[in-house]
């Protein structure tokens, strides 16, 4: 009676069933899926090339045909997007495996060696907090030079402090917990209990935050290419989408605008998902 | 405004007249579960506390108990709702009213003490603003700060003037207590609703907040209404007694008839599992000359604080445990017990002195050779609900140790083995811990300890957490598992009464030091040190 | 106490020092050729090999590594970042020029975000109608996910093309300032307000809470002199990510709006690879940064008793 009796409950999908209850989770989890389907099969979502247009019909507003419209060489702005979700995402997804790689393995040292290595490397992470992520990311595209895979690159190093120090705080939290401690009592050895108690127990917070990180890779991707940083014109991508509608938008509002809502709510739909995610890790 | 004034005047008055200060009749609250779905968690309840009356409200958890407490004062959560019933201060019923009129009966007319003296006090106000609060709030006209201060001495806090400028932080957890009694004084109430008010505290302590409660009941005259899961708290000072089981009252009268001829079973079962009432054990003493499995001599262990302050948590501690023997280490919050069993298991390093574990120095081994020890020594945690990982199935649990160690044979039919001799059934193997109940949790992780066929068991505060019930069922296991395995238990506990049934030998401890050590038949009956006595006067429920 | 403050200035240097070290090996020595940084990559071909050994010896590239690390630190450290590639004038005349631009903006937007922040979260808490409640609460995460060259677009198509109330770009007067006010305060509004909802809600439900309410507390009393205080001292722990929100939130709306300012300077500055200055504008942000978490490592101990009663321990956390 006198002990906080807490009740933590491993990540699961028994409780599918409750999902009926959420009708804007599984909306999110819709939205997303369909944009992953965007980006590996295009071609199954629109008749229309992301790169050849009818210049005869420049700034179509929206219509039965074209979602979207057409910018300013005619082509169809939905299938823009579309092709441009290949770009966007394989960006994201290359970031996210990067920063989560990287800032879990260091986050799993830090936290579990403790003392001057935990000190070192905590204080370099302090670092890479201390500039503004997009600043970096534009700092690191710079010397790379402009391109998708170098966005990408940018953006995952920019990311990868939070997950080490996400990561870290897990493993600080859970190698406290009496169920390690136990562990070690019943002779499990270190490399054991890291392997088979720590890391499992610490990751499912992290990977709550790598959802919430899917949205904001996307947002910062997008906007190095919506600065130029990123894909060369010709080529589909959401921010550079953007971008190339904007000079117009006070006249054809649409060709910078859908694009943009479009990107805005798969933003929106990886948060809610996160958020769920994240509930189902305090458990 | 009118309504809220009236309201107000209204309970007032009607003090005069000789209605009970509180009377709840036939209340039921339901919990929301689900969309559209409730769960009763108070069914029906009639409860009343006439001036001048020391009522008590007993139940282990899931009761009810404190759900129906919120919902007399209409501190209900979100989530909750009174599905029928009415609740009645003083002839004015206040069923159903909303935050502002509840706000004039709460601390004018009852003042309440919670559950956790840590939390319960704003930590970034000092002591005598959070009493002042209170004054305000009941008695604009007062004096606000002699009024405090008075609160505070009533509270039992006698260098109220020190107190009125410390930060909660500053203060132990018996003051902390004291203030928000102060605080729950502070309005003149009528009648007092304590929740568990000192199941955060130490017995010595929680003794003297009782005693205190029981006196000012006397002095101002108000009535007092105690929740409680600790039978024994309750027969000690109530005049009546309520008990509560799955949101009902199952038996309600005066004590003397209610500890004599219990009616209901469940009071029966209450009374015979609270372990102060008992006097002999569960089990027969082990005879006098049996050779030892562990001594201990002169531990010590001092913590570095900040600021080069030390806390010598253990100062030169002796234990000798006898072979198929409890050895209970008993003391307050604070005394170094835990200490001294994280020495003997391994978790913790002693700074000096000698641990022989079967004729084996434990002190200085590496880690390799202290594994091979773990085979011989095996602990068991307070809280079974944050020792087992929430990731792993009960098999995969009591398994853990059989992989450690790569014990050869059928692991799988060890399991099972293991499994029955803690009396679960084999379908308990694919649970994970949140199916478990605590009770059930506990018996997994004895069930892992005793996978590598230990000699000697540390349990440190094992049944703390866990109902008087199901604590009797534990105890009763750990007594018919030593008779069949042979074991020895350091038994690492803060309630005497426990130690009394299951103990052979006794240590006291205080500050980090032995008081007292022996067979529980003498120390307990001819106690060699005042604190000794003091502790075994403080064991609720001993007539 | 003095330990604690001198801990916590070490490691605002540190970080000072070690972020010139990043931007130094990113920028000059990465590079293969950091010489070429300095030219437009697409005259690059026709530039004159004299002409690149001479703008070596200029820029000290011909010196060893260490040597131009040295040097180029000791200069660091009375704020001389060299000279501006493009415009020639010097790193730190280039950034305090438009400064005060910036600084406008900023400010103006971090009150307002704050402001915004707070209404959520009091308007979250007040709220007991569950599905209103949710609506509030997840306000902030869509502010978060919506980017804010959309929400600045969006702004200007409204109320700048359809309904002509403020100027669509530049830098005169105060109309010119409340469209690119509200885009920047309403993605760092987001994390803050996320704070806030949590802890609003936190402390509503902790334990003293239930204390005020038996003292005879009304609900508006709670949250005024218990919740309030209590919930928002931890927003202060996240002032260095508001910091690094407002400045990458500049670039984008500086961008979109055409003003001048620190965030269009770092665009530009990237763009025409203008090396000393993108390296001077990363120091000078991180020691900001810096400066902004000590100052609120400095000032929680006297916000918070406990805090201040461990360091009054001799303790240094």
């Amino acid at each position: 009676m006198t002990v906080p009796l807490a009740l933590p409950r491993p990540l699961s999908l028994r409780r599918l069933g409750d999902l009926v209850h959420q009708p804007i989770l599984v909306l999110s989890w819709l939205i997303v899926l369909v944009v992953i389907g965007w980006a590996v099969a295009p071609g199954l979502f629109t008749e229309f090339s992301p790169y050849e247009g009818d210049t005869g019909a420049s700034f179509a507003p929206p219509s039965a045909e074209h979602w979207f419209g057409t910018d300013r060489l005619g082509r169809d702005l939905f299938a823009r997007s579309v092709y441009g979700a290949h770009t966007t995402l394989t960006a994201t997804l290359l970031a996210v495996l990067l920063a989560f790689g990287v800032g879990v393995l260091v986050g799993l040292i830090a936290g579990f060696s403790g003392g001057l290595v935990d000190t070192a490397i905590m204080r370099l992470v302090d670092v890479f907090l201390a500039i503004p992520s997009l600043l970096l990311a534009m700092v690191v595209v710079s010397v790379l030079g402009y391109s998708t895979n170098n966005v990408a690159l940018a953006v995952g190093i920019s990311s990868i402090a939070a997950f080490a120090r996400v990561m870290r705080s897990q493993v600080l939290a859970v190698v406290t917990q009496d169920y390690v401690k136990a562990a070690y009592g019943l002779g499990v050895g270190r490399l054991g209990v890291m392997g088979k108690h720590v890391v499992p127990n610490a990751l499912s917070s992290v990977i709550a935050l790598a959802a919430l990180e899917v949205g904001t890779a996307v947002l910062a991707v997008a906007s190095l290419g919506f600065l130029g940083y990123g894909a060369p014109p010709p080529e589909p991508e959401w921010g550079l989408l953007v971008a190339e509608g904007r000079d117009f938008v006070a006249v054809h509002p649409w060709a910078s605008i859908l694009p943009g809502i479009a990107l805005a709510v798969v933003v929106i739909a990886t948060h809610r998902i996160s958020t769920s995610l994240r509930k189902e890790a305090r458990r | 405004m009118t309504d809220t004034v009236a309201a107000a005047t209204e309970v007032t008055s009607a003090t005069d007249a000789q209605e009970p200060l509180l009377a709840i009749s036939g209340l039921a609250i339901d919990y929301r579960t689900g969309r559209r779905r409730w769960n009763p968690a108070v069914r029906g309840v009639s409860l009343r506390v006439e001036p001048g009356e020391f009522v008590s409200l007993v139940g282990e958890s899931g009761s009810g108990k404190t759900t129906l407490v919120q919902g007399a004062l209409g501190l209900l959560p979100a989530a909750a709702r009174i599905r029928g019933g009415s609740i009645a201060y003083s002839g004015v019923d206040v069923t159903g009213w909303n935050d502002k009129r509840m706000a004039l009966v709460r601390g004018n007319y009852v003042g309440f003490i919670p559950q956790d003296p840590n939390t319960s006090l704003n930590p970034v106000k000092r002591i005598g603003v959070q009493v002042i609060e209170a004054v305000r709030l009941n008695r604009p006209k007062a004096d606000y700060r002699e009024a405090a201060l008075e609160s505070l001495r009533t509270a039992g806090l006698h260098d109220a003037e020190r107190v009125f400028h410390q930060y909660p932080h500053e203060l132990s957890g018996g003051m902390k207590q004291r203030a928000l009694i102060a605080i729950a004084l502070a309005g003149r109430p009528k009648i007092i609703v304590a929740d568990e008010p000192t199941s955060a505290l130490d017995v010595t302590v929680q003794k003297r907040i009782l005693d205190h409660l029981v006196g000012l009941r006397a002095e101002l005259g108000i009535g007092i209404l105690l929740v409680t899961h600790d039978l024994g708290v309750a027969l000690d000072r109530s005049d009546r007694i309520l008990v509560m089981q799955r949101g009902e009252i199952v038996e309600e009268g005066p004590v003397a008839r209610l500890s004599a001829v219990p009616t209901a079973e469940y009071t029966k079962r209450l009374l015979d599992a609270a372990p102060g009432r008992h006097t002999g054990r569960l089990a027969p003493p082990t005879a006098g000359d049996t050779p030892s499995v562990l001594t201990a001599r002169a531990l010590t262990k001092t913590y570095q604080l900040r600021g080069r302050q030390e806390l010598r948590a253990l100062d030169a501690a002796d234990l000798v445990l006898r072979r198929g023997t409890t050895h209970a280490i008993v003391g307050e919050s604070g005394a170094g017990k835990s200490t001294l069993a994280g020495i003997l298991a391994g978790f913790t390093t002693a700074d000096g002195g000698s641990v022989q574990v079967g004729g084996r120095e434990v002190i200085g081994l590496r880690r390799k050779e202290l594994r091979e020890v773990r085979r011989d020594l095996q602990f068991v945690f307070q809280n079974p609900y944050t020792s087992l990982d929430p990731r792993f199935t009960v098999a995969r649990l009591i398994a853990e140790p059989l992989h450690a160690f790569r014990v050869a044979g059928d692991r799988k039919d060890r399991v099972r083995e293991l499994l029955a001799a803690v009396s679960l059934d084999e379908e308990f193997l694919h649970r994970l811990p949140f199916q478990l109940s605590g009770g059930q949790r506990q018996r997994v992780a004895i069930a892992r300890a005793l996978a590598l066929n230990p000699e000697i068991l540390v349990l440190d505060e094992a049944v703390s957490a866990l109902d008087v019930s199901v604590q009797a069922q534990i105890l009763r296991l750990l007594v018919d598992l030593q008779a069949r395995l042979g074991l020895s238990y350091v038994f690492v506990t803060h309630d005497l009464g426990v130690v009394r049934l299951i103990a052979d030998d006794v240590t006291v401890m205080k500050d980090g030091a032995v008081i007292e050590t022996g067979p529980v038949e003498r120390v307990f009956h001819s106690p060699g040190h005042d604190y000794t006595r003091q502790l075994l006067d403080s064991i609720p429920g001993v007539r | 106490m003095p330990r604690y403050i001198a801990l916590k200035l070490g490691r605002a240097v540190f970080v000072v020092w070690a972020a010139f070290t990043v931007a130094f090996v990113l920028l000059f020595v990465l590079p293969a050729d950091p010489v070429d940084l300095l030219f437009d990559p697409a005259e690059l071909n026709s530039v004159p090999p004299e002409v690149k050994e001479q703008m070596a010896a200029n820029y000290g590239f011909n010196e060893p590594v260490i040597v131009q690390y040295l040097d180029r630190l000791g200069h660091a450290l009375i704020l001389d970042f060299g000279n501006s590639v493009q415009s020639g004038q010097p790193v730190l005349r280039a950034v305090v020029d438009v400064l005060p631009s910036t600084l406008v903006l900023a400010a103006a937007a971090l009150v307002l975000a704050v402001l915004i922040a707070f209404g959520v979260a009091l308007a979250a808490t007040s709220t007991r109608r569950v599905w209103l409640r949710n609506l509030i609460e997840a306000l902030p995460s869509g502010a978060v996910s919506v980017p804010v060259f959309l929400s600045g677009i969006l702004m200007l198509q409204v109320f700048s093309f359809r309904l002509g109330w403020f100027p669509s770009f530049g830098d005169g007067g105060f109309r010119s300032l409340v469209l690119p006010l509200i885009t920047l305060a309403i993605p760092v509004s987001g994390p803050i307000a996320q704070l806030l909802v949590r802890n609003f809600t936190t402390e509503l439900h902790s334990g003293y809470v239930t204390t005020s309410w038996a003292k005879g507390s009304t609900r508006a009393g709670i949250v005024i002199r218990d919740v309030f205080r209590n919930a928002s001292l931890p927003a202060l722990t996240i002032a260095g990510i508001t910091f690094g929100n407002l400045i990458a939130g500049s670039v984008i709306t500086e961008t979109v709006f055409a003003r001048k300012g620190i965030g269009r300077l770092t665009q530009t500055a990237i763009n025409t690879l203008d090396v000393p200055l993108v390296a001077g504008i990363v120091v000078l942000v991180a020691a900001t940064f810096a400066l902004i978490n000590l100052i609120v490592d400095l000032i929680y101990p006297v916000l918070d008793p406990r805090l201040r009663a461990t360091l009054a321990a001799g303790g240094s956390r």
